[in-house]
């Protein structure tokens, strides 16, 4: 399973971080890995705005795409990066096609399981656009904004 | 009842165009519900979706399903009206669709 | 009218490369049907009965002499002579090839246009006001907002895959011509005791299978606030939507089944987190957008035009055609003038590539190059001098265009229906056909009075028929088409859902049908009371009666 990074230096695709991860349900029971860096996979049916404590011990956070008509997980790491904001790793798993990803960019996942997928087409969707309309979750400056910026230089 | 089969037809939409085509008997797709297969029983219809999943595959059509249709006298009718919507035009538009460059069904034009 | 900068410009273009790509991808087999689907649609590209369909955005139903005329050049070169006005105000090509379609967004990107978002659920073309700007009713112009939310919609990362299609209208005239009761989010421009503008904001109204009248969560949202508190809205949706049933999918279930009160609280407390920075709405991006929509510089004339008066007494068709086809503008002297795309028996809302030409030198010559779509399937010029509009008649009269019956009987709102359409489950417009052939004497039209009859082909409710005064709605029962009547629908300000009657008719029984239920009214009414007045005053019992028999009340 590869799993490409969105962050970083360019976009290497790496194994998948074998280190522990649990579930929702595991943390729920107190499970709690002693190694530093513990994945947490969240559904995408949780209300992910009563999970603040949770998600601060993780450093990682897996988000659902059940299939990839189902947006959920595009919410739920807003919140986690806008409203927690969640410095760690937001990681996309499912159905996760490559005309997606910068949406998933723009929403604050910064890695994609993508299994055994050819990563081009995902690094092309990245690139797709330079002209973006509205703030999310990754450092893209919007439009309106770029204009007002022009307005005050001239 | 003399002449009249019912049976199922293959048809699809043409991938590049959207055109709607039908699978015939040498596994190539018409515009003309008339040069259609005519499946008589389940295993030879079987054999047509077969056939439609290997095209979608190649990107010859898309979207391929089986409609029920009758023939008689060698001229082939879809029984449905959405099917024999896409066998002529739309019946709004004589001038356009199948049923204006002449390759409708005769048949299948006698009523929408 | 707004126009594209740099930065527009830019972002179609990238549109239309990367739909270039994914087109050659699928034609390749890169992609397979299921994957390419949603890209296509999220371009309005369909598959549909006989060719594949290319909806074509026209951003709150806008556009100028220009853009009709790439409009008219796109249907000649790359479909067959025609497009079809839709109920949403966009344009729909029905012989698209999927191999010329990149071509079709890159002509579109010329003239600052696209396909973004006409399908898919997503954020859809913002609609509004058809006499938008021009209206004498209008407390402000509602475009500004309707293109601050066309772009900040415009690929919304987070709201691209939402549980189903989402589709928002905004009108700034107390009498709703936009229809924002029935839409997912509708919002009703006020001005408070400052004179500020703030929005009543609309949520969970609808057609489809589940027709309802939205509810009002806020009277008076402040206009920065808009974005943030849009922003609450859907994430509440997308978060907590239905996504196992597609019919239970839109937002007004979510609205229903949580209650009004617990949807809103959701929003509020919603909207209470988000950090507001980054979405409030910037003072002077709103500025240089309605800097687009100033209103054109008229000229100060008369109210009286002589030679508009002239006309009308020499040439009594004119004169009805004026009677019915225009409205008052908002500036003495001029007038909006609505082309009728109904001509007797014709299919309500085509135009040939040549009309559409027409239509657009007539923008250039006596519009200030302004012509508008409405949901009603027509055509607007909405800024022209009253002394004009006698040449305007003579040119579209020339043309076909000139029919009298705008808001009339044979003003008819019909989707594509079964002749076109993928999904629908019998034909609409020769339904519209033989209605409109029923009712082609003007004069009967003029005795019934304004009134709407709209025509859907199947539930998904296109054709607006559950806010028709009189709605029809196509069905399939074993492979026959049928048709149920509803009465009383509205989609104004005082919004209404249609009541069906009884059982359903066949296709060659509507049109008397229809007939049958004017007649009743014409009986019934009493002075000056319009059709929708009488339903609500009489009930559907009088109706059942002549259509059904006494056995029926």
């Amino acid at each position: 399973m590869a799993t490409l990074r969105l962050d970083g230096e360019g976009a290497p695709v790496g194994a998948s971080i074998a280190a522990e991860e649990i579930t929702l349900i595991q943390w729920r029971e107190g499970v709690r890995p002693v190694a530093a860096g513990f994945a947490l996979a969240i559904p995408n049916t949780e209300d992910i705005a009563q999970l603040s404590e949770a998600v601060t011990e993780a450093a990682t956070i897996i988000l659902a795409f059940p299939a990839f008509m189902d947006g959920r997980a595009y919410s739920q790491a807003r919140v986690l990066r806008e409203r927690f904001g969640f410095r760690g790793e937001i990681r996309a798993r499912g159905a996760l096609v490559p005309d997606q990803a910068l949406f998933m960019a723009r929403a604050g996942f910064t890695a994609l399981e993508i299994g055994d997928a050819d990563p081009a087409p995902f690094l092309d969707a990245l690139g797709a656009y330079s002209v973006f309309y509205q703030y999310a979750a990754d450092a893209a400056l919007p439009a309106h904004h770029l204009r007002a910026r022009r307005r005050q230089a001239a | 009842m003399s002449g009249l089969e019912k049976g199922q037809v293959m048809t699809a939409n043409r991938l590049r165009d959207g055109i709607a085509v039908f699978l015939t008997r040498a596994g190539t797709w018409s515009e003309k519900i008339d040069e259609a297969t005519l499946a008589l029983e389940p295993q030879a219809a079987a054999a047509l979706e077969l056939r439609a999943k290997q095209d979608e595959l190649a990107t010859v059509v898309t979207g391929g399903y089986l409609i029920d249709a009758e023939r008689r006298d060698g001229r082939i009718r879809a029984s449905h009206i959405r099917e024999r919507m896409r066998t002529l035009g739309p019946t709004v538009r004589l001038d356009l669709g199948k049923q204006a460059d002449g390759t409708a069904g005769g048949f299948a034009a006698e009523g929408a | 009218m707004y126009r594209y900068d740099e930065f527009d410009h830019q972002f179609v273009r990238e549109r239309t490369a990367q739909f270039r790509d994914q087109a050659d991808r699928r034609l390749k087999g890169e992609l397979t049907e299921d994957e390419f689907r949603p890209l296509r649609l999220m371009n309005g590209l369909y598959l549909q009965l006989h060719a594949y369909m290319l909806r074509v955005a026209i951003p709150y139903g806008t556009l100028s002499g220009r853009q009709m005329r790439q409009l008219a050049l796109i249907a000649e070169r790359w479909d067959r002579g025609y497009g079809h006005f839709t109920t949403r105000q966009n344009i729909q090509y029905n012989w698209i090839k999927l191999e010329d379609t990149a071509d079709i967004l890159a002509a579109l990107a010329d003239v600052e246009m696209h396909a973004i978002q006409t399908s898919g659920n997503c954020i859809r073309n913002v609609t509004t006001d058809h006499w938008a700007g021009a209206a004498a009713d209008e407390i402000a112009d509602p475009r500004p907002v309707a293109e601050l939310l066309r772009q900040w919609s415009s690929l919304h990362p987070e709201f691209s895959y939402l549980p189903r299609k989402f589709k928002i209208a905004v009108t700034g005239a107390p009498n709703d011509r936009a229809a924002v009761k029935v839409h997912d989010i509708g919002l009703r421009m006020h001005r408070n005791d400052r004179n500020e503008a703030g929005w009543e904001v609309i949520v969970g109204g609808g057609q489809g299978r589940t027709p309802l009248v939205g509810v009002t969560v806020r009277d008076f949202l402040p206009e920065p606030e808009l974005i943030g508190y849009l922003e609450a809205i859907m994430r509440v949706y997308n978060l907590y939507g239905r996504r196992d049933n597609k019919y239970k999918a839109r937002i007004k279930i979510l609205v229903h089944e949580l209650g009004a009160e617990k949807f809103k609280a959701e929003v509020e407390a919603e909207y209470a987190r988000k950090p507001e920075a980054s979405t409030e709405v910037e003072e002077r991006e709103l500025t240089r957008i309605a800097n687009y929509f100033a209103p054109p510089s008229l000229e100060k004339l008369p109210r009286w035009s002589a030679g508009f008066e002239d006309a009308r007494i020499s040439n009594p068709d004119f004169a009805r055609w004026a009677r019915n086809n225009l409205a008052a503008h908002n500036t003495d002297g001029y007038s909006i003038v609505n082309i009728s795309l109904k001509p007797t028996g014709g299919i309500p809302g085509d135009a040939s590539a040549d009309q559409m030409r027409l239509m657009a030198d007539l923008a250039e010559k006596y519009s200030h190059d302004e012509l508008r779509v409405s949901h009603a399937q027509n055509i607007v010029l909405p800024h022209v001098k009253k002394d004009d509009v006698f040449a305007i008649w003579q040119a579209l009269d020339a043309a076909g265009l000139s029919a009298a019956n705008h808001g009339l009987a044979g003003d008819i709102i019909a989707c594509p229906g079964l002749d076109y359409c993928a999904l629908a489950t019998a034909r609409a417009i020769p339904v519209a056909q033989s209605i409109s052939r029923k009712f082609a004497d003007l004069d009967r039209q003029q005795e019934i009075g304004p009134i709407k009859i709209n025509i859907s082909g199947c539930i998904n409710a296109c054709g607006h028929h559950h806010v028709g005064h009189i709605g029809i709605l196509g069905l399939d029962k074993k492979g026959e088409e049928y048709y149920q009547i509803t009465l009383g629908g509205s989609s104004s300000e005082k919004a209404s859902i249609g009541s069906i009657l009884g059982p359903g008719f066949a296709g060659h029984e509507v049109a008397d049908a229809i007939e049958k239920i004017l007649d009743t009214y014409l009986k019934l009414r009493e002075p000056q009371e319009e059709f929708l007045a009488a339903y609500r005053r009489l009930g559907a019992k009088p109706f059942k009666e002549a259509l059904y028999g006494d056995t029926a009340a």
